[in-house]
């Protein structure tokens, strides 16, 4: 076992073992100094996903081809194996039935993982997710809380079509009761998929198709089982001082490539994942949109009533005095997914997209003309 | 007899007599022509009807040689199609999903022999083959696939989203279940608009144990829609064999008040025999549930290798007992309406019209940019809609 200098604040670490003082230090220094690991968001999710079924014999797992198949998308590979068919359990497709299903076994004090094969089959189960699970807790005093993770694969994949690429990070996160987290690194999709369980709330987690084969260095800390990350906070990725861009999930990685553009030009920008899109961590963002004075933000999902519409209303009511220039929003375009290569890529925003809205934010044109 | 009825446009390729070929065969000299008799022929079914409150039609099923030879020319140009699909897609020409159809070839050509094109299908997302039976191309099927200006789609929609309205197909859904409520509202529209059609909606095993075909079938049961259900059980939805899926796995009992007939699904013969009896069982009686027993070679999608949860013996065993080509070409060659030859003549030539439509589409180009614009809505009034950059990209809507 790694030895862990320091651990990170969790709720109810019942399952949490700590660590500290079982080990001299001198052997976590020696632990330090190996080279770092990589490991894909797919590996990351399944042995988060893993650990925490290890640790609380009330985690199971539902969801079609999560069993016998091993995962649509190879999620959940081995834990048919490992913890049985009581645990993890391969359900037909009728996402209103399981889900329902889920949210029932919630109720009475286990702790399911529903998987969503995609986040466009949720909207079979919306029902179920809103009405029975986010308010629950509410109407009901605090008497039945929903201790429920909903995962699974969401927004654009490659050629999909319309009917399955939608992002539903906005739809989610405006619901009151819900907790909405979207990971992009291996080391967020460890930390958030664990706290997501642990949490007592339901949790909408929102991966990505094409995040899932990418490999992210993770540190000792982060393989160690007690890893876990907070809800409802932010972290800024990359530092700078020109200009705010916040994403999430995919999009975190074009903006540290827009970022990197970005520096050779002479502009500094600050890079946000937002890790958690309700709670939304906005003391972070803007506390860096009062040091830029810019902000650019980034979605893929339809630009309307989107996440970034409320970043930009956030900062303008909390920040307005800080801001030198009008808020950029790169966003999906606003119209439905079309197949072809070509237009796909039009309608999903690319790199380019985000370096040319931070430019702007500078009053920078893209064009090579200077101006005094 | 044969050569005087040769003359076919394209669009009326599948219903034509085999005039190529026939010309061929006369070229080479064979002393009897290919038959193009419509001489009735009484064939009957591999196995009979299971029927479920309802009586069963009879095992002995109408046909005449042309129809048989257009069975076979038809389900092979399907099988070509399918298997040149799957190249494409592995040369990464076709991207997404691709779910392909072989093997289950002789439910839609069946359905069609039935039918005519005032009755309406509907299907999910393996239509490549339905879309074909309705009258699309295999031009504007390859360009949908790879994404050009030459798809039925325009290449906006790919492989799950194809359509042809003036033939009453309406898709092509990527969303498994949603058809079938959807195909009870054609039958709806139908019935309002009193025009004596029916229509005909497809799902498979896994979609059967959707709530809300239970919920539609229900309300057409209550007001006596003409519409067919037709369950294309290949026994897997995905990699979920039907008994871990669904309690009871007799999809023509599950409508309970609605009656049901179980139909061998690899014999187009059969098929044909069912969806007549089911078309006048509706127009008079409401819904019926027709279960079609067949199977898919491939797996579920190209990303599935279709051999984790069902054996390679499987496959290769319906291969050789239940394919539905070779059924017909047994019954073509056993009554001697075509030599082997011809009909390998018949499959040669229908691999060069794939291949030359496949050369074709590629040569079709992409979209136009400001497509990505179109067809948002029928009428926009005029609001700007947005691309990735909001201030670099932007339409009016018309």
């Amino acid at each position: 076992m790694w030895g862990i200098v320091g651990q990170r604040a969790c709720r109810h670490g019942s399952s949490a073992m700590s660590l500290q003082g079982t080990r001299p230090v001198i052997h976590a220094l020696r632990s330090f100094s190996t080279a770092a690991k990589e490991m894909t968001v797919r590996d990351a999710l399944n042995s988060a996903i893993d650990e925490e079924m290890s640790a609380d014999p009330k985690v199971f797992l539902m969801g079609e081809e999560v069993g016998e198949y091993q995962g649509a998308y190879k999620i959940t590979k081995g834990l048919l194996e490992k913890y049985g068919p009581d645990r993890v359990l391969d359900t037909p497709i009728t996402e209103a039935g399981f889900t329902g299903i889920g949210v029932g076994a919630a109720y009475h004090g286990l702790k399911p993982i529903v998987e969503f094969m995609t986040f466009n089959f949720s909207m079979q189960a919306i029902d179920h997710i809103i009405n029975s699970a986010a308010k629950s807790n509410y109407m009901s005093a605090g008497q039945i809380s929903v201790p429920i993770v909903f995962r699974g694969p969401n927004g654009a994949a490659a050629g999909v079509g319309a009917q399955h690429s939608q992002c539903y990070a906005s739809w989610y996160a405006s619901c009151p009761g819900l907790k909405v987290l979207a990971p992009y690194s291996s080391e967020d999709a460890r930390g958030l998929m664990k706290a997501a369980i642990r949490d007592p709330d339901p949790v909408v987690f929102l991966e990505n198709e094409l995040l899932y084969g990418e490999s992210f260095p993770v540190s000792a800390e982060v393989l160690d089982s007690s890893f876990c990350l907070p809800i409802g906070k932010a972290k800024i990725e990359r530092e700078g001082k020109d200009v705010t861009i916040t994403a999430f999930s995919k999009m975190v990685g074009y903006a540290l490539k827009a970022a990197e553009i970005l520096s050779k030009e002479g502009i500094s920008a600050e890079v946000i994942n937002l890790r958690s899109i309700r709670p939304l961590d906005r003391a972070t963002i803007n506390n860096s949109v009062r040091k830029t004075n810019r902000l650019v933000t980034v979605e893929e999902g339809f630009p309307q009533h989107g996440i970034g519409a409320e970043i930009c209303a956030s900062v303008v009511e909390d920040s307005f005095e800080y801001l030198d220039a009008a808020i950029e929003r790169i966003a999906g375009a606003d119209v439905p997914m079309p197949y072809a290569a070509n237009l796909e890529r039009l309608a999903v925003p690319q790199v380019e997209d985000i370096v040319r809205a931070a430019k702007r934010t500078c009053y920078r044109s893209s064009s090579l003309a200077a101006t005094a | 007899m044969a050569l005087s009825h040769l003359s076919s446009t394209r669009s009326n390729r599948f219903l034509r007599p085999l005039a190529a070929a026939a010309a061929a065969a006369a070229a080479s000299s064979l002393c009897r022509p290919i038959s193009t008799s419509t001489e009735p022929l009484v064939i009957e079914t591999s196995i009979p009807f299971t029927p479920h409150k309802c009586e069963p039609p009879s095992r002995s099923v109408e046909t005449n040689p042309q129809e048989l030879l257009t069975f076979f020319r038809d389900m092979a140009t399907m099988r070509r199609m399918e298997i040149a699909a799957d190249s494409l897609y592995k040369a990464k020409l076709i991207r997404g999903f691709c779910h392909l159809y072989d093997g289950q070839e002789a439910v839609c050509v069946g359905m069609e022999a039935s039918i005519n094109k005032k009755d309406c299908i509907i299907t999910a997302y393996r239509d490549h083959c339905t879309f074909l039976g309705r009258g699309g191309t295999l031009l504007e099927i390859f360009s949908e696939l790879m994404g050009r200006q030459g798809g039925c789609s325009k290449g906006k929609g790919g492989s799950m989203h194809f359509y042809k309205k003036e033939s009453g197909f309406y898709g092509g859904h990527g969303i498994v279940g949603a058809q079938v409520p959807l195909g009870c509202g054609l039958a709806f529209a139908q019935k309002y608009n009193k025009d004596e059609n029916v229509t005909f909606a497809l799902y498979g095993d896994g979609a059967a144990n959707q709530g809300q075909l239970f919920e539609a079938l229900n309300i057409s049961a209550l007001w006596d829609l003409p519409i067919i259900l037709v369950c294309e059980n290949n026994h897997y939805g995905m990699g979920t064999a039907e008994w871990r899926a669904a309690k009871s796995p007799s999809y023509y009992k599950r409508g309970d008040y609605v009656p049901g007939l179980k139909v061998d699904g690899m014999d187009v013969l059969a098929v044909k025999q069912a969806c007549k009896f089911a078309k006048e069982h509706v127009l008079k009686n409401g819904p019926i549930i027709l279960e079609m027993d067949t199977y898919r070679y491939h797996g579920h999608s190209m990303s599935d290798p279709g051999s984790t949860y069902r054996t390679r013996d499987e496959i290769s065993g319906v291969r050789q007992e239940r394919d539905p080509i070779e059924r017909v070409r047994k019954l073509v060659l056993g009554h001697d309406l075509a030599t082997e030859k011809e009909l390998k003549d018949i499959e040669k030539e229908i691999r060069k019209e794939v291949d030359e439509a496949i050369a074709k589409a590629k040569e079709s180009p992409m979209p136009e940019p400001s497509e990505l614009f179109t067809n948002v809505y029928v009428k926009g009034f005029g609001t700007e809609s947005f691309g990735a950059d909001r201030k670099e990209l932007r339409a009016t809507l018309p």
